[in-house]
């Protein structure tokens, strides 16, 4: 019997599947998002020292992180790190390791580069009005900072849920194995299947991530004025 | 200054009205430009002098009235604005000369690829005008390299080069270091001698008292006064006028 | 710790016709978004009616959806439409459909980044829209763009690694196929990096001698 497409989709259990499915989504990119923007805070911060060689090796993880693609580092934990410590990961624990290493090099260059961005003057000023070093920092640079990171976190964290895409390639159940499972079990009564599930998974990932862009750009537009 | 001047009315406005916003910005101006007379246009900030040279070469739209230039009007769906503009030249206060271009390109541009004229007689009237200016050694420098005025009387060659009937000056000196802006201003003086027609904006009273023909004075939005320099600068009969130019005293 | 160079040398051929195959699709992925970049970019810019609004449309959706999802949807649900696409075609469509996005970005913050005085300033001497476009604003916008450019090139090689899922015989697949046949994982994993390192690190470096050109002859810095 040749259903309508899309009707896949509402049967039986499969939608409150796809959702559980993209909770997992969600709990992946949630939880790194909070590990890495605590990490890259505190790396943020280290990069206005001046010791040489921590300078060093701040630069090399992000330019690791940055030259070798997510996926690849994904496989590199899942099954190099695996092997090599002898220690049994499921792919989630992998796929949060992962995410959090890389959003905390990511979030630590958009830090650095918040610090960097305040204007010396502001320092001045708040000196010359005889504020102490902490309430310097508290009252006057740190709100301006948190401003100009935001819309490089909320870019970052887009991104980062994008990507938990990926981690169905190193066997999690996120939304996107549910969608081929369901595919895969519907193959007779929905043959066309496979168009409107990963139809379907394209707009949800739209939901989740439009608004954040939305929000991002707004952000960035009452603040530059 | 004393020049016999032309009666060809070269540029009519009609009282034109421009809003911005829903704020009428200018509400009715009218006067008449003849050709080799320099009109200043004085008044406070925000009473639309800048907006009125703007709507003049079409940079700003006008809701009614009418320009009208060697008898066309130009506030016509079909103007062609490219061609009006080789013909009224404008320079800005902030001189924006192309920063990719060196001085020479920057002034053949127009001459060259909108006007089409042969590069040698146009290259020949371009390095002319710079040495009269005295920066014809600067002619292969970048826009950087430059000082404020330097960049500035530079903009004025690229607008001459165009062999333009009317030339706007939107305050541009209102940009510059103090000490350069009198190289500015002598060049624009010089124009004048020579029987340019044009209409300036500006802040600088004793230039403005030297080169105008006549002086224009506005007032939100409008003209309060239009009358010859040394009537206006030591007798001006409106109040808003003599609020104005006490302004300026100290 | 034991490196099987032997094992190295013999799966390199293996490595270097993926290599081969990954810098292929990126090329014409990258080609075909830079098209679609400036098409878009001069669509927005000449504020074409109706189709502004694709464009703008197109790149919130591109932009918003992962890649991965976005092949699956070309190479398993396509050819239930009827239009079944080979692994590479859905790889270049699936590149460019998410490349174009980010070049016509790229594209676009230039052409904004030439101030509306500069414009003012080209239409006085006469300029027509057409001129002004080639002799102004896209000289400098040009310049302005290329760090973007640049790294969304590096991006969408970097995106190339998720071929694989569409069985795609990439340096990711060499990788998986070489551990699950082998068991040589610490060397497939290390070749696999110095792959990527090899084919990125070139990339950058070229990108950034070519920025600091442009930059230099534009405006001497």
């Amino acid at each position: 019997m040749q259903n309508l497409g899309i009707n896949v989709i509402f049967q039986g259990r499969n939608l409150q599947r796809l959702f559980e499915g993209l909770l997992i989504t969600m709990e992946i990119s949630f939880i790194s998002i909070v590990i890495a923007t605590f990490l890259g805070v505190l790396i943020g911060l280290s990069r206005t020292t001046k010791y040489k060689p921590l300078l060093l090796i701040n630069r090399l993880y992000l330019e690791f992180f940055r030259i070798i693609p997510t996926l690849v580092w994904l496989f590199i934990f899942y099954f190099g790190v695996t092997t090599a410590l002898n220690v049994d990961l499921s792919g989630l624990s992998v796929a949060i390791i992962v995410f959090s290493l890389w959003g905390a090099a990511e979030m630590g260059d958009i830090v650095r580069g918040a610090l960097q961005s305040l204007p010396k003057h502001q320092t001045e000023s708040g000196m010359a009005l005889g504020l102490s070093h902490w309430q310097l920092y508290l009252y006057v640079l740190i709100p301006q900072a948190v401003r100009r990171t935001l819309p490089g976190t909320i870019n970052l964290a887009t991104r980062m849920i994008k990507t938990t895409s990926l981690v169905v390639l190193i066997g999690v159940i996120d939304v996107v194995k549910i969608g081929q499972q369901i595919i895969e079990s519907s193959r007779f009564e929905f043959p066309t299947a496979s168009f409107w599930v990963y139809g379907f998974i394209f707009v949800l990932y739209f939901i989740v991530c439009y608004p954040l862009s939305v929000l991002s750009n707004k952000l960035e537009m009452k603040w530059n004025n | 200054m004393m020049k016999t001047k032309s009666e060809i009315t070269l540029l009519k406005i009609n009282d034109i009205h421009k809003e911005f916003d829903n704020k009428e910005i200018l509400t009715g101006v009218s006067f008449e430009l003849h050709r080799g007379e320099v009109l200043v246009i004085l008044g406070p900030s925000g009473c639309g002098k800048s907006t009125l040279l703007r709507c003049i070469n079409g940079l700003e739209k006008i809701q009614s009235g009418d320009i009208i230039f060697d008898e066309t009007s130009l506030i016509q769906d079909n103007t062609n604005w490219p061609v009006i503009r080789e013909k009224i030249g404008m320079v800005f206060q902030n001189y924006d000369l192309f920063p990719h271009m060196t001085v020479i390109d920057n002034i053949l541009l127009g001459p060259l690829k909108v006007q089409k004229r042969d590069k040698k007689e146009a290259l020949e009237q371009a390095e002319d005008l710079l040495a009269r200016v005295g920066l014809l050694d600067r002619k292969d420098a970048f826009p950087r390299q430059l000082s404020g005025g330097q960049k500035q009387r530079i903009a004025i060659v690229r607008a001459l080069c165009m062999n333009p009937e009317i030339i706007l000056f939107d305050e541009v000196t209102a940009s510059l270091d103090p000490e350069v802006v009198r190289e500015v201003l002598d060049v624009i003086l010089g124009l004048a001698k020579q029987g340019m027609t044009m209409v300036i904006v500006t802040h600088e009273m004793g230039f403005a008292r030297s080169v105008a023909d006549r002086i224009i004075f506005m007032d939100e939005g409008n003209i309060c006064e239009i009358a010859e320099p040394d009537v206006f600068f030591t007798n001006p009969q409106t109040e808003r006028a003599q609020h104005f130019l006490n302004i300026f005293q100290y | 710790m034991n490196i099987d160079w032997d094992f190295i040398i013999r799966s390199l051929s293996l490595y270097a016709d993926a290599i081969w195959i990954t810098l292929h699709l990126a090329f014409w992925g990258i080609l075909i978004s830079l098209a679609i970049g400036l098409v878009g970019s001069a669509i927005l810019y000449f504020k074409v009616k109706g189709l502004s609004k694709v464009v703008k449309v197109y790149v919130e959706i591109s932009r918003n959806t992962p890649l991965l999802i976005q092949i699956f949807f070309l190479y398993f649900g396509f050819p239930k439409l009827g239009i079944t696409l080979s692994a590479s075609a859905c790889a270049i469509i699936g590149l460019s459909f998410l490349g174009g996005s980010y070049m016509c970005e790229a594209f676009r913050s230039g052409i904004e980044s030439v101030s509306k005085s500069q414009i003012e300033s080209g239409l006085s001497i006469g300029l027509s829209n057409t001129q002004l476009a080639r002799y102004v604003v896209i000289p400098q916008a040009f310049s302005v763009s290329l760090p973007s450019l640049g790294a969304n090139c590096i991006f969408l090689l970097k995106e190339t690694s998720i071929l694989g899922a569409i069985s795609i015989l990439d340096v990711m697949n060499v990788t998986k196929d070489l551990i699950g046949m082998y068991y040589k994982t610490f060397e497939s994993l290390l070749m696999l990096v110095v792959v990527y390192i090899i084919m990125l690190l070139p990339l950058s470096i070229l990108l950034t001698w070519l920025e600091k050109r442009v930059r230099y002859a534009e405006f001497g810095n």
